[in-house]
């Protein structure tokens, strides 16, 4: 009986998410997909998700294994609040991180942003950089958590063997720690590459939308929707499958490994 | 807030009930009868968002028993939502082919009310850095915002643009989602001018400053209302609209500048 109760609310819960994501690929037409997905807008859409959030996830590696490597192997007073002031874009809306660099990187307004616009004339708002800084502020979280678990997990006896038998601190780092991190750092740039592809908010609002130059695939499906809903439900499928497949890759390559 | 429109209100619902009876459907003699009661959901552009609210609040005032639930966005993104089925009981539009496009679909009652009218004026930002005193300023400029090409306030600008003679490069426009987003691209972010409804640029104050478009090349917005043929409580719904046409409603939508009808 209490089996059978729970299984039902296992059942309910997975319904929950599968019937949206059911109804996306119901309601898409698909007789014409390829006009819609290959659309001016759309494929302008298609290319800056694609760059913008490849640019973004490389950009969060780079920035964040620094400071999960920090995270995960040195002890400093003040590392729980970093870590917490790190995790902080993940539970903001999203449009309160695009308030948040508007106020900072924005040119009329921005703490930093103004500054920069008289140093250099470079303006993030509006550009495709600004995408990306603000794909990479949502999305870096993502990256540090998950590539600090992995590294945290790598036990220290491995580095002291390597370092005993004479191998520098850079190479145990690559060869030794790295190494067996590898499946979480790789699933953290993966998430953080998703998140960075599925951002809207903070997009929108600091970054604007401007076709060609801003307007990636979700900022697009949204305006569609009061346009032409087929096109919307069209690049709605196209974000969806872009989703399933980063699942299966994570777990096919990266989770399936992980013991 | 209230700008004393609750004085005489009384009197202009008095008035303004027997004035619509002659083209809205249902009988509203018994609307000053029973009590009104129950929820009516406003469905309204998002330019009208200051003055429903003050009207809403105008009217919960007039009749206590009923509560008013605004929702505000583009009408093109009201167009979409009543036509899935969202509960709505009123729908204000920021012009007449969403009514009549929702009438011809059955999902208004018919004969929508054209009830305000507004103009389109340039925001700039405060002082106006950047000299700009018309339209064909606006292809100088790095960013433009503008609604989205189907949002009523886009389909303005874009038929002001046109018959100014002026093009905008698709790179230098930021699309708003509607009129208050699109603003909302000057008044809190870099944006150097926005092509927006002279009522979003009042209201946004010292935020930004306006440049009128000259006469001539004006064009005028038109705003209608209608009953939603779904709405559970029409009695409501209808005493709503004849308030939005009553002369209070009207002065209310005067003192957010809006144009009379």
């Amino acid at each position: 009986m209490r089996a059978t109760a729970l299984a039902v609310a296992a059942a309910v819960a997975t319904g929950f998410v599968a019937l949206p994501v059911a109804g996306v690929l119901v309601r898409t037409p698909w007789s014409g997909f390829l006009d819609a997905v290959g659309s001016r807008e759309a494929r302008s859409a298609i290319g800056l998700s694609l760059a913008t959030s490849l640019a973004s996830a490389v950009l969060a590696v780079v920035l964040g294994l620094p400071l999960a490597w920090v995270l995960a192997r040195r002890d400093f007073p003040g590392r729980r609040l970093v870590r917490a002031v790190v995790a902080v874009p993940m539970v903001l809306p999203p449009v309160v991180a695009g308030v948040a660099l508007l106020g900072t990187f924005g040119r009329s307004n921005g703490i930093v942003g103004r500054a920069l616009f008289e140093a250099t004339g470079l303006q993030l708002t509006f550009s495709p950089l600004g995408v990306v800084v603000a794909q990479c502020f949502v999305a870096l979280p993502f990256f540090v958590l998950s590539a600090e678990a992995g590294i945290a997990q790598v036990d220290r006896r491995y580095e002291d063997v390597a370092e005993t038998l004479g191998a520098r601190p850079g190479y145990v780092a690559r060869a030794v720690v790295l190494r067996l991190a590898a499946p979480a750092v790789a699933a953290g740039a993966v998430l953080a590459w998703a998140r960075a592809l599925g951002e809207f908010g903070a997009t929108i609002t600091f970054a604007g939308n401007v076709e060609g130059r801003t307007q990636t695939l979700p900022l697009a499906v949204y305006l569609l929707l009061e346009r032409d809903q087929g096109a919307a439900y069209a690049l709605s499928a196209v974000l969806v499958g872009i989703a399933i497949a980063v699942l299966v890759l994570l777990r096919g390559r990266w989770l399936g490994v992980r013991r | 807030m209230a700008r004393g429109a609750a004085a005489g209100l009384a009197a202009a619902l008095l008035l303004s009930v027997p004035a619509v009876a002659a083209d809205a459907s249902p009988p509203t003699s018994s609307v000053m009868q029973t009590a009104l009661k129950g929820t009516v959901t406003v469905s309204a552009a998002a330019s009208l968002t200051d003055a429903f609210r003050d009207i809403a609040s105008a009217f919960r005032r007039a009749n206590p028993g009923v509560r008013v639930r605004t929702n505000f966005g583009s009408t093109s993104a009201l167009v979409a939502q009543i036509e899935a089925g969202a509960p709505a009981d009123v729908f204000a539009s920021a012009d007449l082919a969403s009514q009549d496009w929702l009438v011809k679909s059955g999902h208004v009652v018919a004969a929508p009310r054209i009830f305000a009218r507004n103009t389109m004026q340039i925001a700039v930002k405060p002082g106006n850095p950047l000299g700009v005193r018309s339209l064909a300023d606006l292809p100088r400029l790095r960013t433009v915002a503008l609604c989205g090409r189907t949002v009523p306030c886009g389909v303005y600008a874009a038929s002001l643009l046109a018959r100014a003679n002026v093009v905008l490069a698709e790179d230098k426009v930021t699309r708003g989602a509607d009129a208050k987003a699109t603003l909302g691209a000057v008044s809190a972010g870099d944006a150097d001018a926005a092509v927006v409804y002279a009522t979003d640029v009042r209201a946004a104050g010292r935020s930004v400053a306006a440049v009128a478009v000259p006469r001539g090349s004006d064009i005028v917005a038109v705003y209608a209302l209608s009953v939603v043929r779904g709405s559970q409580n029409r009695t409501a719904a209808q005493a709503f609209v004849n308030f939005v046409l009553s002369p209070s409603g009207r002065r209310i939508l005067a003192s957010h500048g809006f144009l009379a009808p």
